[in-house]
């Protein structure tokens, strides 16, 4: 009964204006939850700037929703903390929840009303006024395009329209910080494309901040300010898309061989050589990374045919954020078959009941 | 502000099962056509086989009872589906108090609840059906209602507490027959074996069945102030314990 008594306290405590402490939009210290001794999310620190496009990149399992659930007060940290808008997560919970909206990776629509009525029932919850609801409702359905199908029932959507009305609905109340989590996962490309220039221009247009998370290394590539790579819950790395890549120092050479022992056999070669900085194999696939491809290359040509072993294809190029997220963790992103399953299983949540 | 967004948020909730409900005709139809089939056919079956006079209107009171029962015990267990479509994060991540969201809930269930149980009470007059009186009917209004709360608030507590639609299987086979059965819908009271009578007095839909018959028939075996405070004190308990398992409820 007490904790029944709590909860209309916080609920209808202080206002949800910034609070005076402010600093970043969101800082943490130390977040960690655990199921059960399973660690999910292990001791991330980070601080995301006002206004800013950040990026959590990690492959499945990561970590990343169970981070933006404790950002968004949907589950309690195991220790560390973080404060979104000023406010702590969880002793503050209610007036962080006046300050965000939350776009969740599954669909959270009711899909017997219609767009309009998800929205209109959306600004009830969040204390919005009739006036301002009705004005709102078509200022976020013009944004995201959906302004002729607003009273069509969810149902007969497709799912980007569908992603696209969570957008629209996360963003009616204001909230100064939005949480996209995976928002363009399971859609066509073109559909991500749109997307994409949805959420780039509500950032630049409103002036929100936004935390998204993906496993496409072109979404955080394109889109965001600033990127945190994490794995098995850690962040492993952070900074901007450009400062990432060129950290690893240089070019990245791919060498296709007949054969994984013959990559084996050149892969202790090049780790042993002064000009490769850094040599990693996938199956008969070698990459090296390396400072002046022009000048390496023939380098490279004869250290292997010095030890007999043929080369059927090479390609230079600049890094990318896989060859960032395999530095760091030494997997690829790529490698994850799970996110097939992950796809289909959007595609299951999302489909028509 | 406070009250203001506390009504808000009932509303809110209301709003939402009635604009669900407006496109749910077919269901309605469906959820109205087993009882009348029962009211019909089994009514007027075991009324002239047993020659027994006015079985059918003794059956009534128990057959509103037995669809405001369904209805409400589902309105409670849909949170099942909100809580698997999603829908329920969209409500939990709101600023509102979750004890706020579930009184809205429960009343937006009573409601389409109490609207089938009168439609039936009309249609069974189509088919014969006779009542005490207009006061008996308006009287039974409120009846329905509280019989309502009681298993709507039953259904988001059970609901708070099962993680998958199987397990709302398992609560409509082996909650609300034997409730049903148990209610005295089908049977006087007087005569049953001291297991059965046992058994039909703790259960609280026997109450509701015999209020409903004192204000369409006016002879309950039951005085009607005993099933009225059985009834608010089933309808309190229930609401409090849902409300509160629904604030503790996993997404
Ligand atoms: N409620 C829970 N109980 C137990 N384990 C959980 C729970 N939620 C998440 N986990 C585990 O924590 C890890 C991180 O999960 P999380 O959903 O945060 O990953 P993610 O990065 O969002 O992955 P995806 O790309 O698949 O969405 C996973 O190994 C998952 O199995
Ligand atoms: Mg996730």
């Amino acid at each position: 009964m007490k904790s029944l008594l709590n909860l209309c306290i916080v609920s209808f405590g202080s206002a949800g204006a910034w609070s005076e402490e402010y600093v970043d939009a969101i800082v943490t210290d130390g977040i960690t939850k655990s199921f059960d001794g399973f660690v999910a999310v292990d001791g991330v620190s980070i601080a995301v700037g006002e206004g800013e496009l950040f990026g959590l990149l990690g492959p499945n399992g990561a970590g990343k929703t169970t981070l933006i659930n404790m950002l968004s007060t949907m589950s309690r940290p195991t220790s560390g903390t973080a404060r979104v808008c000023g406010f702590d997560v969880v002793r503050e919970a209610a007036a962080v929840r006046r300050a965000i909206g939350v776009v969740f990776q599954g669909t959270t629509l009711d899909d017997h009303l219609t767009g309009r009525e998800n929205l209109d029932l959306h600004g009830r919850l969040y204390g919005m006024a009739k006036k301002l609801r009705r004005k709102r409702i078509s200022e976020v359905l013009q944004l995201v395009e959906l302004s002729d199908k607003a009273d069509l029932l969810v149902k007969t959507y497709s799912g980007g329209m569908m992603r696209r009305l969570e957008i629209a609905r996360g963003l009616m109340h204001h909230p100064r910080v939005l949480f996209l989590d995976e928002p363009t996962l399971g859609l066509d490309p073109q559909t991500r494309f749109h997307i994409w220039e949805y959420i780039r221009g509500l950032n630049r247009d409103e002036g929100v901040t936004m935390v998204l998370t993906t496993h496409y290394m072109e979404e955080a590539d394109t889109l965001c300010d600033r990127i945190a790579i994490i794995d098995h819950g850690r962040i492993t790395a952070l900074g901007g898309s450009e400062q990432l890549k060129s950290a690893l120092g240089g070019d990245i050479i791919t060498l296709r061989l007949a054969n994984s022992e013959d990559g084996e056999r050149l892969l202790r070669l090049y780790e042993r050589s002064p000009y490769v900085s850094r040599a990693t194999i996938r199956d008969s696939t070698l990459y090296l990374t390396v400072e002046q491809s022009e000048e390496v290359i023939p380098l490279v040509f004869q250290t292997a045919l010095g030890s007999d072993i043929s080369i059927q294809s090479v390609t230079v190029r600049k890094p990318t954020l896989d060859d960032v997220f395999v530095h760091h963790t030494g997997r690829g992103i790529r490698d994850e078959v799970a996110s097939e399953f992950a796809r289909v299983r959007y595609k299951l949540q999302t489909s028509k009941r | 502000m406070g009250v203001t967004r506390a009504f808000q948020t009932v509303y809110t909730m209301w709003l939402r099962e009635m604009l669900r409900f407006k496109r749910a005709k077919s269901r309605i139809v469906g959820s109205l056509a087993t009882p009348l089939f029962f009211l019909i056919i089994l009514g007027t079956a075991i009324g002239s086989s047993y020659k027994i006079e006015s079985y059918r209107e003794f059956m009534t009171p128990g057959i509103i009872a037995m669809v405001l029962l369904f209805s409400s015990i589902f309105g409670g267990v849909s949170i099942i589906w909100d809580r698997e479509f999603g829908f329920l994060k969209e409500i939990l991540i709101a600023p509102v108090n979750r004890f706020f969201v579930a009184l809205g809930k429960a009343f937006g269930g009573v409601t389409t609840a109490v609207i089938q149980g009168m439609l039936l009470m009309i249609i069974a007059m189509s088919v014969g059906v006779e009542y005490r009186s207009l006061l008996g009917l308006l009287a039974s209004i409120p009846i329905m209602f509280i019989i309502g709360v009681g298993f709507i608030s039953l259904g988001i507590a059970l609901a708070s507490r099962i993680e998958s639609h199987e397990g709302f299987q398992m609560v409509m086979s082996f909650l609300t027959m034997p409730l049903v059965l148990l209610s005295g819908a089908f049977f006087p009271l007087s005569e049953l074996p001291p297991w059965l009578k046992t058994a039909v007095y703790l259960n609280p839909l026997t109450y509701g069945v015999e209020a409903l018959r004192w204000a369409l028939y006016g002879e309950p075996e039951i005085p009607i102030t005993i099933c009225i405070t059985v009834l608010l004190s089933f309808a309190v308990i229930t609401t409090f314990i849902g409300s509160w398992l629904f604030g503790r409820a996993k997404v």
